[in-house]
């Protein structure tokens, strides 16, 4: 039903983020059930579920965005390779700084585009000066697949693009920072097929160096562009496994029935 | 059921079988209701416009006479033997000579002016010429001596500001009838006006004095000018601007991007929202319990009236900097945020210069709600008669007494003479070119510092 021939053999790598135990409450609600997963490096999870099962909540809990909303707790252990991010040791800014994020709906700022992506460099002080911070923004867009486009107009304004175009300078931002994961919140959902297109071949792309995991509503999308996938339901993360596995022969009758179509 | 809807278009339409060419009773009457609803919003749209028009006209043609003063220019000789006795041009002793002085000089000068001109007047003495000048001219004239001594045992000519009823008369406010129980000048006095009107030498000219001079007590009209309250203005609206500008965006940023939500933010909330519709007086009781009463500092100020005026202004400010930051989608923070900025960096990197269009325009409001305000000023004694000199320093101008613009055409409204009432209509027309200088500075801003995203 789903293509699942390409390769997805990946047993042997160290695990980035191990989520134990993880409950997520927003004022009375309880979102986010029990939750343990294991994240591994340069492996694209997959996050999938029906709308409001909570795949979004706990993904924003991995760079603890949901600290800015006031209602939100979190409670359970998040590791990032072995440490507790939600120590209170732990400063967000520089936990953000390795866990980069791309958000659902793509948000450029209103600046150039030379500046959307030299901004993360700048606030971090990676470059020392100014041809550092060039090829900083040229290797970032590069790498997200944007560089051609927009190497002759890096002063136009980034909110001038396609919503492509625009996706791709956010996903090029957010590798700008060099983070070891970057979490993608339904990156394709506002884009059209070409343009998901291009995405997921990027997304296929940073896996040699980062940990990728995306959230998404489309199935075939979970199982072209992960090797580990992890299906949420009502805020209870019902099944967590090889995306050959899950997609082919799932063991829960829910997980089964959502990918057939029958929930969600 | 799916059945049921599938088939009740075919239905519905044979059962109301109706042409689209004509419209049901039912689409006319809402076609009816809308054209009325229209026509409401255009009535009330032209009863605005009627009456801002009404305003406008008003305005201008009550106030535009204040902008032209009647001046009378003779050659006026200047003779040694009154001015300077001892002849060595020593500034102390030509100090001795007062208005008394020089009052007669300009008598003299119209006197020989009239008769020059072969003016036919049953006025005899030099001295009845007084009437047709003001009061200040000889003032002004004794300081144009003092000013060039040189000018000393010549003959000058002379602009000598006319009296208030000579104004009167030229700008048609004051007739021959209605002076018949006035005991400043006779009718007889307007045939020489009429005359040297004819002659060219008596003239309305454009009133320099006005927009630059001090006010003037009441039995001077024709020398009061605006020019320094607007300098008072001036002060305060700088105090305001440099206290409510950096407190109000300050505050606005804490409450909306810092402060946790809960019970006492909430409280602060509705107080400021609550504090923008305080009657402007109450700030100005504040003002003079705290800042006169408490802290001692001079009445009259324009530090005092900028600081009053700050606590009106500041909620404006708050108010309109929290709705342009709120206005900033949550998205641009998500973005700033999730690469990595601090909470701060995300707000004055990102969200603050998206605002910025949305402050600038609250904060030039504001402003100009502050500069039209006079019933703070009441009380702090801003008003009244203050004839103060132009403020010779940066400290004088905060601190010397003065009044404001606004107070100022209170004070000349509610004075007799009708000269005064003319000067309170110009007084407006300044008023109402600053405010429109003010929020053509606001919508410039906003169409260049706005951005898209």
């Amino acid at each position: 039903m789903y293509d699942v021939t390409r390769d997805s053999d990946v047993d042997t790598k160290a695990t980035k983020l191990s989520a134990r135990n993880v409950q997520v409450y927003y004022g009375t609600t309880h979102a986010i059930k029990d939750v343990d997963v294991d994240i591994e490096d340069k492996t694209v999870t997959a996050f999938i579920g029906p709308s409001g099962c909570g795949k979004s909540t706990f993904l924003r809990c991995l760079n603890r965005m949901n600290d800015t909303i006031d209602v939100c707790r979190v409670e359970g252990t998040i590791q990032l390779d072995g440490e507790d991010i939600y120590d209170e040791r732990v400063d967000p800014v520089q936990l953000r700084a390795k866990v980069g994020m791309v958000f659902q709906k793509p948000n450029p700022f209103p600046k150039s585009i030379y500046d959307n992506i030299a901004y993360g460099p700048r606030i971090h002080g990676l470059a020392k000066n100014k041809a550092e911070l060039d090829e900083i923004v040229e290797k970032s867009l590069r790498r997200g697949a944007i560089w051609d486009e927009v190497k002759d107009r890096l002063d136009a304004p980034g909110t001038g693009l396609s919503g492509g175009q625009q996706q791709r300078l956010c996903i090029a931002r957010a590798v700008a920072t060099e983070p070891e994961v970057l979490l993608m919140d339904e990156p394709c959902s506002a884009l059209d097929p070409i343009a998901t297109a291009q995405v997921e071949e990027l997304i296929d792309e940073l896996r040699q160096n980062y940990s990728v995991v995306i959230v998404t509503h489309s199935m075939q999308q979970a199982a072209r562009v992960s090797q580990k996938t992890a299906f949420f339901h009502l805020g209870n993360l019902v099944e967590f496994g090889e995306t050959g596995q899950i997609f082919t022969n799932p063991e829960d009758p829910r997980t089964e029935s959502y990918i057939t179509g029958r929930i969600g | 059921m799916t059945d049921a809807t599938v088939h009740q278009p075919s239905a519905s339409a044979s059962k109301h079988a109706h042409s689209l060419l004509a419209a049901d009773a039912r689409t006319r009457k809402r076609n009816a209701a809308e054209r009325r609803f229209r026509m409401y919003g255009i009535a009330a749209i032209s009863v605005g416009l009627i009456f801002l028009v009404i305003l406008l006209f008003t305005i201008i043609r009550n106030g535009i006479p204040a902008f032209t003063q009647t001046y009378i220019t003779v050659e006026v000789e200047l003779p040694e033997a009154k001015l300077d006795k001892k002849g060595n041009r020593d500034i102390a002793d030509l100090k001795k000579v007062s208005t008394f002085g020089y009052a007669p000089l300009i008598d003299n000068a119209i006197f020989t002016k009239v008769q020059e001109l072969g003016i036919e007047t049953p006025f005899e003495k030099p001295k009845k010429m007084r009437s047709l000048v003001s009061a200040s001219a000889a003032a002004q004239l004794r300081y144009m001596v003092l000013e060039n001594p040189a000018l000393i045992g010549t003959t000058v000519e002379f602009e000598v500001l006319g009296s208030s009823r000579v104004d009167g008369y030229m700008k048609g406010r004051v007739t021959r009838d209605s002076v018949a129980r006035d005991k400043n000048i006779d009718a007889e006095h307007f045939d020489i006006v009429d005359a040297m009107a004819q002659d060219g030498s008596l003239a309305r000219i454009f009133n320099w004095a006005f927009i630059t001079g001090a006010d003037a007590s009441e039995s001077r009209p024709e020398q009061a000018g605006i020019g320094v309250s607007m300098i008072g203005s001036f002060f305060m609206m700088l105090v305001v601007l440099g206290l409510s500008l950096p407190l109000g965006v300050a505050a606005s940023i804490y409450l909306e991007e810092f402060a946790p939500k809960n019970r006492l933010t909430d409280l602060i909330e509705v107080n400021i929202s609550n504090l923008a519709a305080v009657p402007s007086i109450v700030f100005g009781i504040l003002g003079l319990a705290v800042f006169i009463q408490f802290m001692h500092l001079p009445q009259s100020a324009p530090l005092v009236g900028g600081l009053v005026l700050t606590l009106m202004t500041l909620p404006t400010i708050i108010i309109s900097t929290r709705a342009s930051l709120k206005a900033v989608p949550p998205s641009i923070r998500d973005a700033a945020l999730g690469i990595g900025a601090s909470k701060m960096q995300s707000v004055f990197h990102h969200v603050l210069p998206l605002a910025a269009p949305g402050i600038l325009t609250g904060t030039i409001i504001g402003l100009a709600q502050a500069l039209g305000e006079t019933a703070p000023l009441l009380l702090i004694g801003m008003v009244g008669y203050i004839a103060s000199n132009v403020p010779d320093g940066i400290a004088g101008g905060f601190l010397d007494p003065n009044s404001s613009m606004p107070a100022q055409i209170y004070e000349w409204s509610k004075r007799a003479d009708p000269a005064y009432y003319e000067r309170a209509w110009g007084g407006i027309i300044v008023l109402l070119l600053f405010l429109m200088t003010m929020n053509i500075i606001a919508i410039i801003l906003r169409r260049r510092f706005e951005r898209r995203w």
